[in-house]
């Protein structure tokens, strides 16, 4: 692949289609700016502020731009005891690139896109979750050009942190539905 | 079209396998792949509707043994063919040998990256009222139209309860028939899991799905 893939490049570059340093600014972009910290100190302030909770669950592409540069049509969804949030794309792989970054190989994985609908329980069992029978689980198809970010709950214990310390709790599983914030204990 | 991307629902893919750590690319030409992609698509060579049908159109057993950015590559090529901005003489020889026809809006620079990192705005303005409101029972239409659609399978035919609106969004089913934009109303619509999958549900599923108002019926 690698040669056929840099035979295509060589292709672009020299019809004049794409400058190369733009192409690798693309990547650069990808693997050091845009990630899961953006979402991630997006739910961080939701947990420490209700006015930006209410706004984030209200207007999440409004909300979530003083933290970067965000897309229309993205939704924020906060899970409860009650429900638990869970987002798919069954037919391709949308995800909220503007705030998690690229997804990863599982959320893509026909496993994923083929169960996620259909047995979530089974597919959390997956991650080493699992949830009590009396929480609804509510799965999200990315069908259209909505998009959704799960907030996860907030850890017990946690009171009284700041922002940036809590951001810490929050993994990109935590964010798509498939995993839980981290416990306190778990970071140093 | 009824194609093997419409996977909601099938059995047999296995179990779901995290990677700890994972990097954003595992090898150097899937970044390549995905910048490559985003930069033609970008200067308008196509839209997102039409390339995801490029994806769509891949022979089944071709998507199945391909990776996520192998198919972007496998669509890049194709559609770069078909649209006739490389030609097959240079794909084997592996450089331009002529120059192109102009790309809509001219070569992707330095200066485009910016634009690209933020996702584009799907919404229209408003050309009727919607036909539904939040709470209104709705069945999602069976159809199986051999071109693009965002109705996945699984969802057709059953009843579902409309929960949001999304306001006008563009229509990928025409944008992809060649028809223009044609905005229509978009809906978060709910399904029980029973409703979908019988008596095997899992207990105490919804599934919601965004459904533009062509895909739904009321009932």
């Amino acid at each position: 692949m690698d040669l056929r893939v840099r035979a295509l490049q060589t292709i672009l570059v020299e019809k004049g289609y794409v400058e190369p340093a733009a192409l690798d600014h693309i990547i650069e972009a990808y693997e050091t700016r845009i990630g899961p910290h953006i979402g991630a100190n997006a739910v961080a302030k939701a947990w420490n502020d209700p006015v930006f909770k209410a706004s984030l669950l209200a207007d999440a592409t409004k909300a979530i731009g003083v933290f970067g540069r965000v897309g229309d049509h993205l939704v924020a969804v906060e899970n409860t005891p009650q429900v638990h949030n869970m987002v798919v794309c069954t037919l391709c792989s949308c995800y909220p690139w503007d705030v998690l970054g690229l997804p990863p190989v599982w959320y893509k994985s026909f496993a994923y896109r083929s169960r996620a609908v259909k047995e979530p329980r089974s597919v959390l069992a997956d991650f080493g979750i699992t949830l009590p029978a009396s929480t609804q689980i509510r799965v999200w198809d990315s069908t259209a050009e909505t998009r959704f970010l799960v907030v996860p709950m907030r850890p017990t214990g946690t009171d009284g942190w700041r922002e940036e310390k809590l951001a810490l709790l929050v993994t990109r599983d935590s964010m798509i539905g498939t995993g839980l914030a981290k416990k306190p204990d778990e970071v140093a | 079209m009824d194609g093997i991307h419409d996977m909601g629902g099938m059995d047999g893919f296995g179990k779901v396998v995290p990677e700890p750590n994972e990097p954003v690319f595992h090898q150097r030409w899937e970044g390549a792949a995905m910048a490559m992609s985003r930069a033609i698509g970008a200067s308008g060579a196509w839209n997102i509707d039409q390339g995801r049908y490029g994806i769509e159109l891949l022979a089944p057993r071709v998507y199945l043994s391909s990776s996520y950015y192998k198919r972007w590559f496998l669509r890049l090529e194709q559609m770069l063919l078909q649209r006739k901005l490389v030609d097959a003489d240079e794909i084997a020889a592996g450089r331009g040998l002529r120059p192109g026809p102009p790309l809509k809006r001219g070569k992707f620079t330095h200066a485009d990256v910016e634009r690209i990192m933020k996702r584009g705005s799907f919404g229209r303005p408003e050309l009727a009222p919607a036909r539904y409101k939040p709470g209104d029972r709705v069945r999602a239409r069976n159809i199986h139209p051999k071109g693009h659609t965002r109705l996945p399978r699984y969802v057709r035919g059953h009843l579902g309860t409309v929960e949001r609106l999304h306001g006008c969004h563009v229509f990928p089913d025409s944008v992809v028939l060649g028809k223009g934009e044609d905005p229509q109303w978009l809906y978060t619509v709910c399904f029980e899991g029973r409703e979908l999958w019988g008596d095997d549900a899992e207990s105490g599923l919804i599934v919601s799905i965004d459904a533009f108002e062509p895909y739904l019926e009321p009932v």
